[in-house]
């Protein structure tokens, strides 16, 4: 599977990173050679396996229902780059 | 009968599918410690996992699982023992981490239904697909000023349950009935508060068309419908453009709309333009959630009981009819105020009393079972003074309006305005002599034979009486005066 | 004051021989002189130290002494630090002031450690070279005879690993997702542990792949390390993947010796490139273990190969979502934008360096619909096997004797045409971060231009004291005191 400009332009906007136009080339040629290296994995048999899906070998751990946080507004927005009041601001959504 | 809609090729089927999001009812969020009530100032219910500050990690409240299980369990739906919560990746304004903790591939509840009841009388039963828990997202406030939206995370990570309909559903008054039970089975667990003016409970409606006995066509999704009413206005909206659009040659795109009430109309939604890749995969910050056998069960047997199950009760115990069975478990205090009256009294007449009389002056006076001028005590009070014979049915109206303008019980007014019944048969047998010599006209053609007059005596003799007149010596009296 | 352990400063502390103080001004004076030279720490934290280490002695004073008391550390910046800005060396997180403090870190302090100050790495820990930093390279202490050349100190946490190695602090803490402790304490001739996945806490670590990240530390002896793991290590109900087991006393682990423990030699790590002086140390670490009664296991992880690029799947995939929040909206860097999505691309072009990108484009590509299944769900299944291959060779053994990197130490802007070059570095680490078991890096020679060389010991999950006892023997019979040409008191 081998990534063309387009497929690179679509994952960088699925993925809120502006591409220049100039950045496209070397990095689809980066992205295939990590990616044809990748494909390595296709020589392994995996069938019947069931997926490890985390670090743990363990079952979650269940909390209280305590209200233990919150009320710490100044604390939350104090890294905002636009505080607007007591809230953050975003340039207008429109849905 | 089958609701259509009409076209100018004939008549088209409504296939309807409900995704409801309904707030779970907790202290605090599925992941943080944050507190969940409604209205707090902005961001002063935000913990720095809610915003999705670096390091940050989830823990799950066990509460959150509990109500969802009860939930699944008030659905008679598969409760999974193990399950899972998956990431839904996507950007937006409100959505801190950039994605939601969902549970994509294996949510905790699985199949169930819901049956519905149709105003004909008819019953009809709905299949629940699924049942999982995920996190709300935070709250976009567009109109605060000309240029920005303005974030408010109070609501981000509080717990959702989203349960998805199988799509059963072919009218809006299905839709509507389907929804306002969920709400009412919700309600009777604790499970959500089914509030949808504070958005503790939203719908997400697939609608498509087809004609009779076609397979599906392309669905559209109207988003986050915040009323029932709106539900049902925006699945006829939606069913009426897609209708048109068929029939104009066109083809309907799958897509997401929102409804504008204010037009009633669908549209598009222009942020959802992009195609969305979610990109799901296990959220590695949290575990296989694993529920033990034994607290399930503990939680199923701790349940409610269930409407359904309360209105067969209720026709079988109390001898209620379907309808008036129905109406009184829709909601469950107005259940427990109906029995509490109805407990060693006469039940028919006790639901007649609260739906009749009771549900009246609540539209009168703008009260609610919640806030009730009248106590279940109070009107069982006043049904007992029928049932001995202090006061008849007629007083006993003006006896409940004086209660519900006073406050007092039923005993102090009846003594207080001197309602007492008359059972003394002389004072009633005075009056009944007093009425037919005031009235020879109409003995006369009583006599004659226009026995259907015996009501205007009785009538006449209760008036002479104040009303108080015990109805059925009243009738002895007469008939034994008229020979 | 420079050749101080942290046992014996420990000592010298609790026997009023020097003050936290003093040994706090030596390593801030140490700094000032050579971090400018190596660029360890990103952010130096004199003040902070300065009222640490007078809490410290006061401590002392009282006769309250706890496990760290008066030790000076470097803090890797990708712990959050209460009120000290924690960059994860990325342009995104520069001006990010948490106001929270990593429960590992709050561990540290609460046993009395002295935080010098934060230490350099690659951006958001990706990276084995330390070249990726948004705030430049880190230079390894140490230079090829005869050459002085600046070297890397490897990677992510080449800047725990120089300040440790160069005596800028007593030890380090490191994250290590795919070989960031191991392989920077074998470029730089000092010892690193990955503990078990779940054995600290990773709450308040600004994460990279979160079913791999594993906090440890740095420091120049095994017992040092033991002694900072105790400290760090411990079950956190904030931190679901945390796991609920006591911690022993590793220190105590590490005089235990090796005779009777079954040694197992993977087979399947010697390969066909490898470098006959990696092989040759191997194999003396081999005969060492042999020497001191262990009996030496011809063990096969079949899959462990495939770990590299399984990690290059899970790891982008996990850190393309991890990373998501770094938006611009709620802290760190913004570019602004027309609308909210150009602040976005904006704010994360301008904020992420190349490697990150190329990261979380890789992750993006393998979640994306379509491709989920041929990459991530197969990555997965090959992770489940490469679990399996050492769950059935610790049926037959008590530990793994591995080299832990391929080569010594690079020039600065080596390796770096290609990025699955740079990625070979971890190939001997990777497989433990896959399998979630712990793995120690103990330095054990140097190569033909001097340069130190470092043999990796894999253990069972939760049996770091194992690890422990192995380490602590190649360390005796290496009796490694080479000292790097950069360093405090030379």
């Amino acid at each position: 599977m081998s990534l063309d400009p387009a497929t690179v332009r679509r994952i960088a906007r699925l993925a809120r990173i502006r591409l220049d136009d100039a950045e496209v080339p070397p990095l689809q040629t980066e992205l295939n050679g990590i990616l044809g290296w990748i494909e390595q994995l296709n020589e392994v048999n995996v069938e019947g396996v069931e997926p490890l899906t985390g670090g743990a070998q363990m079952a979650l751990k269940m909390r209280a229902d305590e209200v233990t946080d919150g009320n710490i507004r100044d604390a939350v927005l104090a890294n905002a780059p636009d505080r607007a009041g007591d809230y953050f601001a975003v340039p207008k959504v429109v849905e | 009968m089958t609701y259509t809609i009409e076209g100018t090729t004939g008549a088209w089927e409504v296939v309807i599918g409900l995704e409801v999001h309904a707030q779970v009812i907790s202290n605090a969020k599925l992941f943080s410690g944050a507190a969940t009530a409604f209205g707090a100032p902005p961001n002063t219910q935000v913990s720095f996992v809610d915003a999705a500050f670096p390091g940050m990690l989830p823990v799950i409240n066990r509460e959150c699982v509990a109500q969802a299980v009860r939930t699944g369990l008030g659905l008679n739906a598969h409760i999974n023992l193990v399950s899972r919560f998956d990431r839904k990746n996507y950007f937006y304004a409100d959505l801190p981490a950039g994605y939601q903790i969902s549970q994509y591939q294996h949510p905790i509840v699985g199949a169930g239904s819901i049956e519905i009841e149709l105003a004909d009388g008819s019953t009809k039963d709905i299949g629940v697909t699924r049942l999982h828990l995920e996190q709300d997202a935070g709250k976009s406030l567009h109109d605060q000023h000309p240029t920005k939206s303005y974030i408010d995370l109070n609501r981000a990570g509080v717990a959702l349950m989203e349960i998805v309909s199988e799509p059963d559903l072919r009218s809006p008054e299905e839709a509507g009935a389907y929804l306002r039970k969920l709400r009412t089975i919700m309600r009777y667990l604790g499970t959500c508060d089914g509030n949808m003016e504070e958005g503790s409970m939203r719908a997400d409606v697939n609608v498509s068309v087809r004609k009779h006995g076609e397979a599906f066509r392309t669905r559209c999704e109207v988003k986050n419908v915040n009323s029932i009413r709106f539900v049902m206005q925006a699945i006829e909206a939606e069913a009426k453009r897609q209708v048109a659009v068929w029939e104009d040659g066109g083809t309907v795109e799958q897509e997401t709309r929102l409804y504008d009430s204010a037009r009633g109309v669908t549209r598009s939604m222009r942020s959802k333009e992009d195609a969305h890749d979610y990109r799901y995969f296990p959220d590695p910050d949290l575990l296989p959630l694993v529920l033990d056998e034994a607290w399930v069960a503990e939680l199923g047997r701790s349940l409610p009981e269930l409407p359904d199950a309360k209105r067969a009760r209720f026709m079988r115990e109390y001898g209620l009819p379907a309808y008036d069975a129905g109406v009184l478990v829709a909601e469950q205090t107005t259940a427990d105020f109906y029995e509490t009256v109805a407990k060693g009294r006469d039940a028919k007449l006790a639901a007649n009393w609260v739906i009749g009389d009771l549900f009246a002056a609540f539209n009168r006076t703008g009260r609610g079972i919640e806030d009730s001028p009248v106590s279940a005590a109070a009107l069982g009070g006043l049904l007992d003074l029928m049932a001995d014979g202090t006061i008849n049915g007629r007083i006993a109206k003006d006896v409940f309006e004086a209660m519900v303008e006073t406050g007092a019980d039923a005993a102090t007014i009846v003594a207080q305005r001197g309602l007492r019944q008359v059972t003394d048969t002389g004072a009633i047998d005075a009056a009944v002599a007093q009425v037919l010599a005031a009235n020879a006209d109409k003995l006369a053609e009583y006599k004659a034979g226009k026995e259907k007059l015996f009501g205007f005596f009785v009538g006449q003799v209760m008036k002479a009486m104040a009303g108080k007149g015990n109805p059925a010596l009243v009738n002895e009296a007469l008939k034994k005066q008229l020979g | 004051m420079h050749d101080f352990t942290i046992a014996s400063a420990r000592a010298a502390l609790r026997a009023k021989k020097v003050s936290a103080q003093e040994l706090t001004e030596a390593h801030l004076d140490a700094i000032a002189a050579l971090n400018p030279r190596l660029n360890a720490l990103i952010t130096v934290m004199p003040e902070t130290a300065r009222a640490q280490a007078a809490a410290a002695d006061a401590a002392l004073a009282r006769g309250e002494a706890h496990a760290l008391s008066g030790i000076p550390l470097a803090i890797k910046d990708l712990f959050c630090t209460g009120g000290v800005r924690t960059t994860a060396a990325s342009r995104i997180l520069e001006p990010f002031v948490p106001p929270y403090e990593s429960t590992v870190t709050a561990n540290l302090l609460r046993a009395g450690a002295v935080f010098l100050g934060k230490a350099n790495l690659d951006e958001f820990a990706m990276g084995s070279s330390n070249m990726t930093s948004a705030f430049g390279p880190v230079t390894n202490p140490w230079t090829r005879r005869g050459d002085n050349r600046a070297l890397v100190p490897g990677g992510s946490s080449g800047g725990s690993a120089a300040a440790v190695a160069a005596r800028l602090a007593l030890g380090a803490t490191g994250t290590d997702t795919g070989g960031s402790i191991r392989q920077p304490a074998s470029f730089c001739g000092i010892v690193g542990i990955k503990p078990t996945y779940g054995r600290c806490s990773r709450w308040g670590i600004v994460a990279f792949a979160s079913s791999l990240d594993q906090a440890g530390p740095f420091a120049r002896t095994v017992e040092d390390c033991a002694i900072l793991l105790g400290a760090m290590a411990g079950h956190d109900p904030k931190d679901s993947t945390s796991a609920d087991v006591p911690v022993p006393d590793f220190a105590a682990a590490c005089t235990r010796g090796v005779k009777g423990l079954r040694i197992g030699v993977p087979r399947e790590y010697r390969s066909d490139g490898m470098a006959p002086e990696i092989e040759a140390l191997w194999q003396q670490g081999i005969a060492w273990l042999r020497e001191q009664g262990a009996e030496i296991i011809d063990v096969s992880l079949p899959h462990t190969k495939y770990a590299l690029a399984t990690y290059y799947i899970v790891a982008p995939a996990e850190a393309s979502s991890n990373l998501a929040r770094y938006d611009g909206v709620r802290f760190g860097l913004r570019k602004d934008g027309e609308d909210l999505d150009q602040l976005y691309e904006n704010t994360r072009a301008a904020g992420f360096g190349a490697e990150v990108r190329r990261r979380i484009m890789i992750g993006t590509y393998v979640l994306s619909a379509g491709y989920y299944d041929a990459y991530y769900l197969r990555a997965q299944k090959v992770r489940a096997l490469i679990l399996r291959d050492f769950t059935e060779a610790f049926r037959h053994c008590d530990a793994l004797l591995t080299p832990t990197a391929p080569s010594a130490a690079f020039g600065q802007g080596e390796k770096m045409d290609d990025p699955v070059t740079m990625y070979l570095n971890d190939v001997f680490t990777v497989p433990a971060n896959m399998a979630g078991i712990p793995g120690l890096s103990v330095p054990a020679g140097l190569d033909a231009q001097g340069l130190p060389l470092g043999l990796q010991v894999l253990g069972k999950p939760f049996d770091e004291e194992t690890v422990f006892a192995v380490g602590a023997a190649i360390e005796r019979a290496a009796a490694f005191n080479v000292l790097p040409a950069i360093r405090a008191g030379a």
